[in-house]
């Protein structure tokens, strides 16, 4: 595949242990990624069975709080931002015109970091006392002075976490900053390129800050302070605003990289350039810098000032602008276009429509008067399902199916890929659509047994829930038979340089699959 | 999981068939607790829900209006501009007043959100004047209310049993919604609740006043209330605070203003008699029986009916252990609690007639027959620091 290069990669196992190739540790991350979906998941399918009727049937309350913890955690930290990296190591190279990333060997303890943060963490759940119980917001004082003792690995497990992103993202600006092919200015980089660059800063803005939030816990538990003790002096509600300040932020850290994704679908499949370059941009750079504006609407109720509720409320609106600035972007892109929809732009349409509802549903939230109602109730869990889920989520699935035939030379079965979409979409809304209902009638959420008049759409989340977890076996399968059809050497199936009709772009220049070292001679840009 | 779920599976299919029309059970007027199907937040008992209710249908219909109009264009241009219809493509790439159009409209509309919601929420951050002022405290995991001047204070635990929760028993009206002893106001006055924890973080949350406010130890909350009709309503704890969190219902029953000062009475006299016991010496049998009710009511959740604990979080306390121990070193861990762990200063929370019952219960059950009696006085005495005799 690369014989016309000076080397290939290693065989055997140390080809991935030792890699310094973009392209392997995007693999592993992705990988990686993939495992953590189908592990939280299978959490998620645990959650849904007990809420299936009312009553405790299959878990104990305890266990069902470390199932509802280790879920969102696995899910944010485990599948959604590593799988973003993954596509970050595949595809920023290729798009800037690089031969591969800035920092190699920093990119390959970046990954490896990953499997001892998350061994450590999946641990707790075996030792005595069990795992993190105190959700994924970890709130003091029931995640310090009443939290089981293996909260300590917790701990150790962010700090890890957030040290494997932080020098992820130091990589992806060092590449971006140094390593684009001569001509390429800021302003003619690709949106995925863009989405990721302000990410990459808004990562290095916020882990240290989570570090700080864990390590005062730390502090608390074992060296006898006081940060969120009130007996001590300390303040439970600083936490709040700690965690938030990284928390915010982290849901665009979420939720950007995808926005570049859908960015470069939709004018591939749409044939037709996308609408507002400038403004996408500057919407981008909008959202990142509002973000950290805005983080105390998670705590409307906490009894902050009224001054505070209201700066809370406006900022939180705001960002509505360039949200909605992005969303009428890609509509515009679309409008007189020439459209095909296969798998990546089913998802991606999807992806402007449900994450919308999440949008809306957010926009709803801002009002702080009216949050006091949604506040901590389904209401809440269906939002930010419908902006991970259908938003982070269906970007990653668009995104491979995107890329794949670029990445293994081979085009997927795209009437299993469609079938793969159908499920999903229907699977997805049917668990999170009744929640909204659930919520606003009274539901709070992170309860293992609910009264009855929450039984009737709490049974159609939990059916929706399984359909939606076991067609992600479809994609497993759609995988596995393009890996193998490589592996083969099978012509059947395979594609050339440009995999889709109306692709634009540098990595399209590349064959199929590109050699080891993407670009060994900078391509020059028009 | 075999015969309810298929009637939930069934209920659930033949509901879908249903259409879904919002107004069936919407704005559920005067309900006492919300409905099954219910599909939007109640109207509630209160000026302040009914607004809040407003503000909400509001910020709903001005998002379906533009989800209406958003959606509407891409699904349009999903249907004529398709390459399998023959469209051509065309290659404008920007329309700047059109994108400064768009940029002002939304924020435009953002305008007529904040307004109205700045109103309320100036409003419902307006406690003063209120004519009764309760005390509202979160403990893992029951509430406690204190009517400030009144000296009424009292535990409000939920009431349904194991066997229902566990399908041993059919699910009562009020599964998970009842409590042993409601919170009671009169309709057609301001009640300011003033809302603090004792552990973790709780959140006090009644869906037809409107009232959520998250309870935080250190800290002490303003919210307040003014319900317009009589009725028993429901609400439950919002904010993660361990094991039993779903589990500590909220039950607040709004009573004409008599019935309001007759109960006030009744409380009054019970606290009275409450001091009497202080002076009785009450046998094994009767602090026995007292102390196994005290027991499962504020102990059980953590160390469990039989007295096993969880192991690494909570310590058992049948043979070896603090409940066999020295007798002053027991009153002291549940009066005083541990620091820097679950266990709660019990001192705080419950009476010297519970608190004796309760130790003498757990100095004798499970085999433990250490055959120590405490008396309500005891427990008087080493609170006073006179230790134990």
């Amino acid at each position: 595949m690369s014989a016309d290069h000076h080397h290939g990669p290693a065989s055997g196992i140390t080809r991935w242990l030792f890699t310094t190739n973009h392209k392997d540790i995007g693999t592993l991350y992705l990988f990686f990624a993939m495992m953590m979906a189908f592990l939280g998941g299978a959490m998620a399918m645990l959650i849904r069975a007990e809420l299936f009727e009312p009553g405790l049937q299959l878990v104990e309350p305890n266990f069902f709080n470390q199932m509802t913890t280790m879920h969102g955690l696995i899910m944010v930290f485990g599948f959604v931002m590593p799988a973003f990296v993954g596509f970050a190591n595949w595809q920023l190279p290729m798009m800037i015109g690089a031969p591969d990333m800035a920092l190699p060997r920093l990119n390959n303890w970046s990954f490896w970091i990953l499997p001892f943060a998350f061994s450590i963490l999946v641990s707790t759940l075996f030792m005595e006392g069990g795992g993190p119980n105190f959700g994924w917001t970890f709130y003091a004082p029931l995640s310090t002075t009443y939290a089981p003792p293996s909260v300590t690995y917790f701990i150790f497990a962010v700090h890890l976490l957030g040290m494997s992103s932080i020098l992820g993202a130091i990589n992806i600006i060092a590449t971006i900053m140094n390593l684009r092919a001569p001509g390429m200015d800021y302003m003619k980089m690709p949106m995925f390129v863009w989405t990721w660059f302000i990410t990459a800063f808004l990562l290095l803005l916020v882990m240290p800050v989570l570090a700080g939030a864990v390590t005062m816990m730390l502090m608390d538990i074992h060296f006898g302070t006081s940060f969120f003790q009130a007996a001590g002096g300390g303040d439970p509600v600083l936490f709040q605003h700690v965690f938030w300040f990284f928390g915010h932020p982290e849901v665009y850290i979420i939720i950007l990289p995808a926005f570049g994704i859908v960015s470069q679908i939709i004018p591939t499949f749409s044939r037709k350039p996308l609408f507002g370059y400038t403004s996408m941009v500057y919407a981008t750079a909008a959202i990142a810098i509002m973000s950290t504006l805005v983080w105390a609407h998670h705590m409307f109720t906490v009894g902050m000032p009224l001054v505070g509720e209201l700066f809370f409320m406006y900022t939180t609106m705001l960002i509505a602008v360039p949200t909605g600035v992005k969303i009428f972007n890609w509509i515009s892109t679309m409008w007189r276009g020439s459209m095909t929809f296969e798998a990546p732009m089913l998802f991606s349409i999807a992806f402007v429509v449900l994450f919308s509802i999440g949008g809306f549903s957010g926009l709803m939230m801002a009002i702080a008067p009216a949050d006091f109602q949604y506040h901590d109730t389904y209401f809440i869990v269906a939002h930010f399902h419908y902006v991970l889920v259908p938003g982070a989520v269906f970007g990653v699935f668009a995104g491979v199916y995107y890329w794949l035939p670029k990445w293994t030379g081979r085009m997927y079965d795209e009437r299993l890929g469609q079938l793969h979409f159908w499920l999903t979409f229907i699977g997805a809304n049917l668990t999170f659509f009744p929640q909204h209902f659930v919520g606003l009638a009274g539901m709070p959420r992170r309860i293992p047994d609910y009264a009855l008049q929450f039984a009737d759409f709490n049974a159609i989340s939990s059916v929706g829930a399984f359909l939606f977890g076991t067609s992600q076996l479809v994609f497993v399968v759609i995988l596995v038979r393009v890996l193998k059809d490589k592996a083969s050497g099978r012509l059947e199936g395979a594609v050339g340089e440009r995999a889709w009709e109306g692709v634009e772009g540098l990595e399209w220049t590349l064959p199929s699959p590109p050699p080891y070292h993407s670009f060994t001679t900078p391509p020059s840009i028009r | 999981m075999t015969k309810i779920g298929m009637r939930t599976i069934v209920a659930a299919l033949s509901a879908l068939s249903i259409p879904l029309l919002p107004t069936a059970t919407l704005a559920a007027d005067g309900l006492e607790h919300a409905q099954r199907w219910q599909l939007n937040m109640p109207y509630g008992v209160t000026p302040t829900s009914h607004v809040v209710y407003d503000l909400h249908m509001l910020i709903f219909w001005i998002c379906v209006v533009v989800a209406v109009l958003v959606y509407g264009v891409m699904f349009y241009s999903m249907a004529v501009h398709r390459k399998s219809r023959g469209a051509k493509p065309a290659q404008f790439s920007h329309n700047t007043r059109l994108e400064v159009l768009w940029t002002a409209l939304a924020s435009l509309v953002l305008v007529a959100m904040a307004w109205p919601a700045t109103a309320v929420m100036i409003n419902m951050y307006d406690a003063s004047d209120s004519q009764i002022d309760i005390l509202v405290t979160g403990y893992q995991w029951k509430w406690k209310y204190e009517y400030l001047g009144e000296d009424v204070s009292f535990f409000s635990n939920i009431a349904t049993p194991d066997d229902e929760i566990y399908g041993d028993a059919p699910k009562g009206e009020h599964y998970l919604l009842n409590v042993d002893k409601p919170l009671v106001i009169p309709v057609g006055t301001k009640v300011r609740f003033l809302i603090t924890a004792a552990d973790v973080l709780h959140s006090w949350w009644v869906p037809d006043f409107a009232v959520k406010m998250d309870a935080i130890p250190g800290f002490v909350n303003e919210a307040w209330t003014w319900v317009e009709r009589e009725g028993v309503y429901r609400g439950q704890c919002t904010e993660l605070c361990g094991r039993l969190h779903g589990f500590m219902p909220i039950v607040v029953n709004a009573t004409s203003q008599n019935a309001y000062r007759r109960w006030l009475g009744e409380r009054h006299a019970e606290a009275a008699a409450e001091r009497a016991l202080l002076n009785q010496r009450m046998d094994l049998s009767q602090l026995m029986e007292r102390g196994k009710q005290v027991y499962q009511t504020n102990c059980a959740s953590c160390h469990l009916a039989t007295g096993a604990g969880l192991p690494g979080a909570f310590p058992a306390l049948h043979k070896d252990s603090a409940a066999t121990g020295a007798l002053a070193e027991h009153l002291g861990i549940v009066i005083n609690g541990t620091p820097g762990t679950a266990m709660a200063a019990f001192g705080a929370q419950l009476g010297a007639a519970d608190l004796a019952a309760v130790i003498t219960y757990e100095r004798n059950a499970w085999g433990n027959d250490t055959g120590d009696l405490v008396q309500p006085i005891d427990v008087e005495r080493y609170r006073r620091g006179d230790g134990v005799q």
